[in-house]
């Protein structure tokens, strides 16, 4: 195994050397169009007998209607369950008969289906011919879609009594109001209820097409196999008018704080704000900044001053979820219901604090370090690497982007990270939500 | 998430392929022991720059005694409260400024400690953890917060959970004995009054080089790890364990029931065997069986259980199998099932059992079987694609007692097993005797604790 080429360690000239170096790696990620117009990422690595590739649409929650919402995920659900020439159960023994597995992918912005699968070419042939049926010709059986649409019904109420749940969705409808990002993926019981056949199909002829497709494949095949691969999965995809961009998600005109009883033993508490999107300026200054706050892990300030001085929660984190547009800044733990208001005060005042005065010089290099020093980490696997493949080629982001990585991290100056949290992040101005709320703040 | 609670999610709804693929790739794995009996395991993995550090120790829940249940898990936690050279948070900073991440978790059967960073900074990971072996500090207001993070935990992970509330009363009940009727994370009364000296004593029991196994995966080489650990962990005196009671669990006799009634919509049905599970990698077959018996009931959609009772039957909204292979105590073969609205847990019962009766009557066809087999195959070549997985799969089997290395032959076994053999087990392990069914009784919200998010509703400015 070591005698071969070793892509993975390639990927990581630059990043190991960490600091110090200047970018000289060249990545390995290769890119074109197939002749439908798909974009394609692929890199080759025959360290192990095997292949994944991703296919993803925008056609993720953003792409529902409110009337409609749930119509993205039923759909992405729907494909696998019947395709020309086979039904549910020959699409899942033709892929169980080679080890084969495949998974939806779905989210805010995407959804898709990956494969991974041995890459010989008994298994590979089969697998990959299963994948290409799902994408081109799915059938919607009508008894079928009933049925999921049943489980999906009761899945949402079984759901949504549950405290996470309820907290979501509050947080989602304060954050974005009418944005669609506002909607969750799985829909709502009315709407959900509402849904026909033909709903389906036209989503799926609107959204599936071989112009918006973008294909990521890692493993072990060569580029003229890749190239074909790519070429099958997207040739036989309807042809569709460009989808409309996302609208831009509008500031949040005030302060907002929802509580929401429940009998559970914990309150759980969301705080936040629209965030950022994929493409921002501001991504890496508040990414570093980040850290500091709650993406750290153990050495976060939430995580200390929640969990480590006070006991308060097993965890308490934020994040920022980039997308096409601006998502969700969130911060979030879970308490006892009795000592949740003081919970929340801790969590307002650490973020408050953090906002004015930034990080110190000493957790602003800390930051760094991890980010930088942990950058192998992130892309130590196919499957990990394949994550970036199908980021990079949806969001559209430079093809560089793994390889410049270290060096955008590095270039971020303290200056840098107070300046974009005080622009982006205003503590006065957070959606707040506490479901379990004890009956009197 | 921090210091994650390995807990065997009883509940497994689908993948008995997770149970079928035993260690990721563990052949070529080298191993050595110190003078101290620290076990010291290594994978070479040269794909990428990076290395995982494992440490496990033979100490997990089924290790308790009465009335301190959770005190392992207790313990995983005290460990990131510090030494005298290390102070309190420090461990995770370190690592977190070599680039690196680090946590740890505790199950039934042991509880480990890892950490995944660059190659270059394996011996910073290797110095801390054989540090906090014997240098654990302990004070009494960390503790005092402590056991406040993981009362939380237990809410968040347990009570909270309809499911888990279920699982966990299960296990009280299949076992009368094992002390694998206890939960890790323990019993919420034992939490409360769980005091400092128990889980000091703890430590001093079972944090040895004696009762641990090192595990490396990644780019390095053997023998660099081998010196490494020589260096910090060698100086470490070997501790008299103590020895284990084997609280073998007596036969059961006769199928056992409880209804459990927690905040939920919809009902949930769990059922549990009592079954072998592998002790002899190259002479037992029943537990092969048995996987391969998961795999055919709940190893793809097109399996038995979701095609019969969740697409065919629609008596259920879902229905599945999970089955176990490695555990240092017995084994239980699961099947469980949501019913469908307007269906009742007794009708998924039925038909679950139905679905045993066919199999003891007509057994499984040669497709399936050799459907299965692919499936193992293929999953045991994807397992090798993360370090961290490779590394966990060594560790697991080691402290179950299997060679760490035995991954390929077991492999090799499933593919020996026979539609006969898979009958066979069938017959002989999924009876009533051995059998006990849990049911969720749900306990539905009032209407006006479930609000829609509509303007206007439930807010306070």
């Amino acid at each position: 195994m070591t005698n071969r080429p070793k892509v993975l360690a390639r990927l990581l000239v630059l990043a190991t050397l960490a600091y110090a170096v200047a970018a000289q790696a060249t990545l390995p990620v290769q890119q074109w169009q197939t002749a439908s117009g798909a974009r394609v990422l692929f890199v080759e690595t025959h360290d192990l007998p095997m292949l994944d590739v991703a296919v993803d649409f925008p056609a993720g929650t953003s792409r529902d209607t409110r009337e409609k919402s749930g119509l993205a995920a039923l759909t992405l659900r729907m494909l696998r369950l019947g395709v020309e020439g086979f039904d549910e159960d020959q699409i899942a023994e033709r892929l169980a008969d080679v080890g084969a597995e495949i998974g939806g992918r779905f989210d805010m912005d995407r959804a898709g289906y990956g494969l991974r699968t041995l890459s010989s070419a008994r298994e590979r042939d089969q697998a990959v011919a299963v994948l290409l049926r799902i994408l081109q010709r799915p059938t919607f059986p009508q008894p079928i879609f009933e049925r999921e649409k049943e489980r999906v019904l009761a899945a949402l109420k079984e759901s949504d009594a549950k405290p996470e749940t309820i907290a979501d969705r509050e947080f989602k409808r304060l954050l974005y109001a009418d944005h669609p990002y506002s909607m969750r993926g799985s829909g709502e019981i009315d709407t959900v209820a509402r849904l026909s056949g033909d709903d389906l199909v036209g989503f799926y002829r609107r959204h599936f097409s071989a112009r918006e497709a973008v294909v990521s494949i890692i493993g072990d095949l060569g580029r003229e196999q890749a190239r074909a691969i790519a070429e099958q999965l997207t040739s036989g995809l309807k042809a569709a008018a460009p989808l409309p961009a996302l609208p831009p998600v509008p500031r949040l005109a005030k302060e907002q704080t929802s509580r929401i009883a429940h009998p559970a033993t914990q309150a759980h508490i969301l705080i936040g704000q629209p965030g950022i999107k994929r493409l921002d300026p501001d991504y890496f200054p508040l990414w570093v900044g980040n850290y500091v706050l709650g993406g750290g892990g153990f050495s976060s300030r939430l995580n200390e001053e929640i969990r480590q001085k006070r006991g308060f929660a097993y965890s308490a984190y934020s994040y920022f979820n980039p997308l096409a547009q601006q998502g969700p800044f969130q911060i979030g733990l879970q308490t006892r219901k009795d000592q949740a208001e003081e919970a929340l005060k801790v969590a307002r005042d650490t973020l408050a604090k953090f906002v004015a005065d930034g990080p110190t010089q000493q957790e602003f290099e800390a930051a760094k370090q991890n980010i930088v020093g942990g950058f192998p980490l992130r892309i130590d696997s196919n499957r990990k690497i394949l994550e970036y493949l199908s980021l990079i080629g949806f969001y559209r982001l430079p093809l560089s982007y793994l390889e410049d990585f270290p060096a955008r991290i590095d270039a971020v100056t303290l200056a840098a990270v107070k300046d974009a949290w005080r622009r982006r992040i205003d503590p006065a101005r957070m959606v707040t939500v506490v479901v379990g709320a004890s009956a009197r703040p | 998430m921090l210091d994650k609670l390995a807990r065997a999610r009883w509940a497994v709804l689908a993948s008995a392929l997770v149970c079928m693929v035993p260690a990721g790739a563990a052949a070529g794995a080298a191993e050595r022991a110190l003078a101290n009996g620290l076990k010291i395991i290594v994978k070479e993995d040269h794909r990428s720059p990076v290395a995982v550090s494992m440490v496990w120790y033979r100490a997990g829940s089924m290790d308790e005694v009465s009335g301190t249940t959770g005190v392992a898990h207790v313990l995983e936690h005290m460990m990131f409260k510090g030494t005298q050279k290390v102070p309190r948070g420090e461990f995770s900073r370190i690592i977190a400024r070599a680039g690196g991440r680090d946590n740890a978790f505790t199950s039934r059967d042991h509880t480990a400690f890892h950490q995944q960073l660059h190659k270059s900074k394996l011996a910073l990971a290797l110095e801390l953890e054989a540090d906090r072996m014997v240098n654990l500090q302990f004070s009494e207001e960390e503790f005092a917060r402590e056991m406040k993070v993981i009362m939380e935990e237990r809410r968040m992970r347990t009570d909270d959970d309809p499911h888990a509330q279920l699982s966990e009363l299960m296990m009280a009940t299949v076992y009368a004995v094992h002390p694998y009727r206890t939960p890790v994370i323990g019993w919420m009364n034992d939490l409360e009054n769980m005091r400092l000296a128990e889980a000091r004593d703890w430590y001093k029991t079972w944090y040895a080089p004696n009762n641990a196994t090192l595990v490396v995966c990644g780019d390095v080489e053997a023998e660099d790890v081998f010196r490494l650990a020589e260096k910090f962990f060698g100086p470490i005196p070997a501790r008299t364990l103590p020895q284990r009671q084997p609280q073998v669990e007596p036969p059961q006799r006769g199928v056992k029931r409880i209804n459990v009634k927690a905040p939920a919509e919809q009902p949930y049905l769990l059922m549990a065997y009592q079954v072998p599970v592998l002790r002899d990698v190259d002479n037992d077959w029943e537990p092969y069986a048995l996987s391969v018996l998961g795999g055919v009931l709940d190893g793809s959609p097109a399996a038995r259980l979701p095609r019969e009772l969740v697409k065919n039957s629609r008596i259920a909204n879902s229905a599945g199998s999970s089955y176990d292979i490695t555990n240092r105590g017995p084994g239980l073969f699961f099947l469980d099932g949501v019913p469908a609205e307007g269906r009742s847990a007794a009708e998924v019962e039925t038909a679950l059992r139905d679905q045993i009766r066919r199999l003891v009557e007509e057994g499984i066809s040669e497709d399936e079987l050799r459907r299965v087999k692919a499936q193992v195959i293929a999953a045991q070549v994807f397992a090798q694609d993360s370090v961290f997985y490779q590394a966990i799969r060594i560790g697991a089997l080691d402290t179950v007692g299997l060679p760490h290395d035995s991954a390929d032959r077991q492999v090799k076994k499933l593919q020996e097993v026979s539609a006969a053999q898979v009958r066979e087990v069938a017959r002989k392990y999924l009876v009533d005797d051995n059998l006990t069914v849990a049911v969720l009784d749900p306990q539905r919200l009032a209407t006006g604790a479930r609000p829609r998010p509509k303007a206007g509703n439930g807010r306070d400015q």
